[in-house]
């Protein structure tokens, strides 16, 4: 199907854009388009006006500032997975960017985009949880930061205020006694996860600390497995599946019976990943 | 300021074009509809079979996943003129010797996704080939012959460099 009409212009900074937002109720910003003009063609979504941000200075870039990862949101996927910086410092990203759609589409796709439009079936929203990442928006009253715990709120729908520009998110650099690990099950290699895990953590002793597992494709959001998160960190493998306290809808692609299964099988490859002494 | 239509110039196979554009216009329906260069093929329209790949400014993308006003200043590069340069030729022999299409709706498309994996003189695995082609459906081969053919290209590329 071809999109409904809408009218486009290119926001020149992001206070063009907040202001924008601010006169256009309906507008939709436009970064990558790899979900958003999806969405248009499909007519499932249908702006009066799409604000193309890709032209403003200084929204993409990846810099370690601080104990910190700072991506800025413009950054294509493509960046982030040839970036020796994401690679030394974040490697639970270059785990699940090969994962993210196919070539093309990482080569337009950004992460700020992905973040924002949080598919509840995508990588980076459960990778940024998993890491207990921030995101840094921007709106009319300035900028503000926000936790990934409190970020995902429902189906496609985040913390951010309608006027609200996502400018960055910000990941904690791995330690030397950081672990991670990511697997999913899609039909097809770069497809949206029947189910995904990321997940990270903290060597500790023979065990692990701080673990944090997130799922995606089990709900309207990514979620945390928080008894499972206990049960691993406890140093049981078993015991973590049996605790797995998802209750995951049934979809077009499995039951929520398959995919809780599933679930548990990604758990027991990630659970090996984690304990993987860090090359 | 916002515009319904706007005018846009780029270059598409190396010759300077400048049109006006519905904002809603893809660039996949801009290269077919207002240029007629067809060869670029309109399957599923979001983003999953992978039959509209074209390249703009030396990257693949998606036709259907970007607007012809986004491509205002841009290098269009298409089927028509990845053939047309020569680029290509070795690749396309080889999918014809092969069997690598049939219906040959997928071909454009997989064929810039070949062409981009094997740039830079690299030789990939059979697994990286599959993987690198995930994005492109074809529903004719079964996939075997066109692994076939990107990695004969392949080696023939390498060993022609040595």
């Amino acid at each position: 199907m071809k999109p409904a009409p809408f009218a486009y212009t290119k926001a020149r900074s992001i206070e063009q854009a907040i202001a924008l937002l601010g006169e256009h109720r309906d507008a939709r910003l436009l970064a990558g388009g790899q979900s958003l003009i999806a969405t248009l063609n499909m007519r499932l979504s249908a702006p009066s006006l799409l604000i193309d941000i890709n032209g403003i200075d200084g929204l993409d870039g990846i810099a370690l500032k601080g104990g910190a990862v700072e991506v800025g949101a413009l950054t294509r996927h493509a960046s982030a997975e040839r970036s020796a910086t994401i690679a030394q410092h974040t490697p639970l990203i270059a785990r699940a960017m090969p994962h993210i759609g196919h070539v093309a589409i990482r080569n337009r796709g950004t992460i700020g985009g992905s973040v924002a439009f949080a598919d509840p079936a995508a990588e980076l929203p459960a990778c940024l949880l998993a890491l207990n990442g921030e995101v840094e928006a921007s709106g009319p009253k300035g900028k503000r930061t926000i936790k990934a715990d409190d970020f995902f709120k429902g189906l496609f729908e985040t913390a951010l205020a309608p006027q609200e520009v996502l400018t960055a998110i910000r990941l904690p650099a791995a330690g030397i006694d950081s672990r991670t690990g990511f697997a999913e099950l899609a039909r097809r290699h770069g497809d949206y996860a029947i189910v995904g895990l990321a997940a990270s953590a903290r060597a500790s002793g023979k065990g692990l600390a701080d673990v944090r597992l997130a799922y995606f494709g089990v709900g309207a959001t990514p979620l945390r497995a928080k008894k499972s998160e206990a049960a691993l960190a406890d140093g049981g493998i078993e015991e973590a599946v049996a605790a797995l306290d998802l209750d995951p809808p049934d979809d077009v692609q499995a039951t929520g019976a398959v995919k809780k299964h599933l679930a548990g099988v990604l758990l027991r490859r990630v659970a090996g990943q984690l304990m993987e002494p860090r090359r | 300021m916002s515009e319904h239509a706007l005018d846009i110039s780029l270059t598409v196979n190396g010759e300077p074009v400048a049109e006006r554009v519905e904002a809603r216009r893809t660039l996949v329906d801009f290269l077919r509809e207002d240029l007629s260069l067809t060869g670029s093929h309109i399957g599923c329209e979001h983003g999953v079979c992978g039959a509209c790949t074209v390249r703009v400014d030396g990257e693949i993308v998606r036709g259907c996943l970007i607007l012809a006003v986004q491509c205002d200043g841009a290098k269009v590069e298409t089927i028509e003129g990845l053939s047309d340069s020569g680029e290509l030729a070795d690749l396309q022999a080889a999918f014809e010797q092969r069997n690598a299409l049939q219906c040959g709706y997928c071909t454009p498309g997989m064929l810039a996704a070949a062409q981009d994996l094997l740039k830079g003189g690299v030789v990939p695995s059979r697994d990286e080939i599959r993987a690198h082609i995930s994005g492109n459906y074809c529903r004719c081969t079964g996939y075997h012959a066109i692994v076939d053919a990107i990695e004969a290209v392949a080696q023939q590329r390498a060993g022609g460099k040595r």
